[in-house]
């Protein structure tokens, strides 16, 4: 019993969970194999997991070519920077206005914000469509980005890391004679990084991710983001049988985040729990 | 004890820029006013606008006015088969992929909560595919579900198991799409677990312990309820994502076969986008809104605490 306990039971554990996990990875690891197979492996093994002796880059460059993935990287980088940029700004002064002003109506304005958790913006897309077409920015990047502009989640998020930091500082500023704006540009952000960065890897995550929206707004090949490319690039393959090339195209736009992730591994976990209010 | 500090930062600041708190009240407003104009444009007038304009039936293209049909649009929803249908494959998807990602995520968090270096490499293979686009997803399962010679029947095969046709049967499509959601899902709820499971008072566990309770007990008696708070928040979560995220539909099936994978903003987005039948989409995205509020304010207080981080 002491032994079965002690050796056997974790022994199984572990094997069961490397069993599953390498279950989980399984679709990753068929991805990298596969982008690198060259062409003549034929498609009948096309899924096997192992590795071709002799790698190659030619899908890349078939995926580079057939799909315009530079066009595709500037508009994702303009549209996820551009939200993230007015983002700031936004969920900074309201973050602030929530954490340390007192103004009547401010709770039932903390509910309006929260609103925009549930009413997350894909459930609108419809009208939303018409209020970019108003705007005339159908068929623009900044209508890709302007439903984001407020984020409820960010909002949030600076409140909960304005309210923790201690007040002596601002305080301090204050009788010196700073005003608002120089409190939080000077006092409060350089102390708020932690928070400003974990809404910014999930901001990024999510808009570099985001497809339904874009797809409704952009019409123009050269307005188009990478998953838009990455999801037109999927039904070509259908017909063309080029799982290789499609394999490339997955992974070019799935590195940057998993570069990212890697690299900051800590961080992302981290933040993202803090994003369960974005759902 | 923030009340207290609050007035005394208020005060300093009121005496010196405004002498009178109302200027106060005024800096409060303007620094909410950027965030309270986009919110308006995109998520309270929408409400607003698509409530009035599904009332109205807008002829596409044909520059005709709109003509007010009063709840038309929403008898011609609620009789449109293929939308009966998107709300219940709506119910059976989130059923479906909620409990296996619950049991999964609660499973992964419990596996990986020891620190060493298994547990983090797990943690990454489990969370990682939370990180990748789900039309990214999609177009991997859109190979792996391939008849034949896809990843799941080319080993299904070599196990001598023929499987059946993953998303052009219409019997098994749906399920085929719920498997995608939850490998994708089940690592992102896994981290608000980890993050519980902190939370979990260890003398409770060890006292179980010591009352003999073996691990399983342990884990419906003491754990569990501890984790009721997570449990909750998580579902809450992970409904108003099953019901606003249809990327993988639009790219593997496009709602098919016969609608079996249609869900409820999938139907929305071939109303309006495919079918240009505005009065309709706006009267499903209405209907939508509302199980999304009543989702919601059955459960505010979970999205509090959620908020405030400590979910």
């Amino acid at each position: 019993m002491g032994k079965l306990e002690k050796h056997v039971w974790p022994a199984i554990g572990v094997a069961l969970l490397s069993a599953i996990a390498f279950l989980w990875a399984s679709p990753f690891l068929w991805t990298l194999v596969a982008s690198f197979r060259p062409d003549s492996a034929g498609s009948a093994d096309m899924a096997s997991l192992l590795p071709d002796l002799h790698p190659t880059l030619e899908n890349f460059r078939s995926a580079l070519e057939s799909g315009s993935f530079g066009v595709y990287y500037v508009n994702t980088l303009i549209v996820v920077l551009g939200v993230l940029a007015v983002q700031c700004v936004t969920v900074s002064l309201a973050g602030y206005a929530f954490a340390r002003l007192r103004f009547p109506g401010r709770d039932l304005l903390f509910y309006a914000f929260l609103l925009q958790l549930m009413l997350v913006p894909p459930a609108l897309i419809v009208p939303n469509l018409r209020t970019v077409v108003d705007l005339g920015l159908y068929d623009t990047l900044p209508g890709v980005m302007a439903p984001y502009f407020a984020s409820a989640f960010g909002t949030f998020l600076m409140r909960q890391t304005f309210r923790a930091l201690p007040r002596d500082f601002e305080e301090a500023a204050a009788i010196d004679g700073a005003p608002w704006w120089a409190i939080i540009w000077y006092v409060l952000l350089p102390m708020a990084k932690p928070g400003l960065i974990a809404f910014a890897i999930v901001s990024v995550t999510t808009h570099w991710n985001e497809f339904l929206w874009p797809l409704m707004v952009i019409s123009s090949p050269a307005n188009q983001t990478l998953t838009i490319g990455l999801a037109a690039f999927t039904l070509g393959a259908e017909s063309g049988k080029e799982w290789g090339v499609l394999a490339a195209g997955t992974l070019l736009v799935m590195a940057p985040l998993a570069v990212a992730f890697i690299a900051f591994q800590r961080r992302f976990v981290d933040s993202f729990v803090f994003s369960g209010v974005k759902g | 004890m923030s009340v207290a500090s609050t007035s005394s930062v208020d005060l300093a600041l009121g005496e010196r820029r405004a002498g009178r708190p109302r200027r106060l009240h005024l800096l409060g407003f303007a620094l909410l006013a950027p965030s309270l104009l986009f919110l308006a444009l995109f998520t309270y007038l929408p409400v607003v606008r698509v409530a009035i304009e599904s009332l109205y039936d807008t002829p596409h293209g044909t520059g005709a006015a709109a003509a007010f049909v009063g709840l038309g649009n929403y008898a011609k929803v609620l009789s449109d088969p293929a939308f009966r249908q998107a709300a219940l494959n709506n119910l059976v998807y989130a059923v479906g992929v909620l409990a296996p990602t619950l049991v999964l995520a609660l499973g992964f968090a419990l596996a990986v909560q020891r620190s060493s270096r298994f547990s983090t490499v797990l943690r990454t293979v489990f969370f990682f595919p939370s990180l990748v686009p789900l039309v990214a997803a999609a177009s991997l399962f859109f190979f792996i579900f391939l008849p034949g010679v896809g990843l799941l029947d080319y080993y299904l095969g070599k196990l001598g198991i023929r499987g059946p046709n993953w998303l052009g049967d219409s019997d098994i499509a749906l399920w085929s799409v719920i498997g995608l959601t939850v490998w994708k899902n089940a690592g992102y709820y896994m981290l608000f677990y980890i993050a519980g499971l902190q939370n979990v008072p260890r003398d409770a566990v060890e006292a179980a312990m010591i009352d003999g309770a073996n691990a399983w007990q342990r884990l419906r008696f003491v754990i569990l309820p501890a984790l009721a708070p997570t449990t909750a928040f998580v579902t809450v979560i992970a409904l108003i994502q099953l019901l606003t995220s249809v990327d993988h539909v639009i790219v593997l099936t496009r709602g098919g076969p016969s609608n079996a994978t249609n869900l409820l903003l999938y139907y929305i987005f071939q109303s309006a986008h495919e079918n240009f039948d505005y009065g309709k989409a706006a009267a499903a995205t209405l209907i939508s809104v509302a199980i999304l509020l009543a989702i919601s304010f059955g459960s505010l207080r979970v999205m509090e605490r959620g908020a405030r981080g400590d979910g």
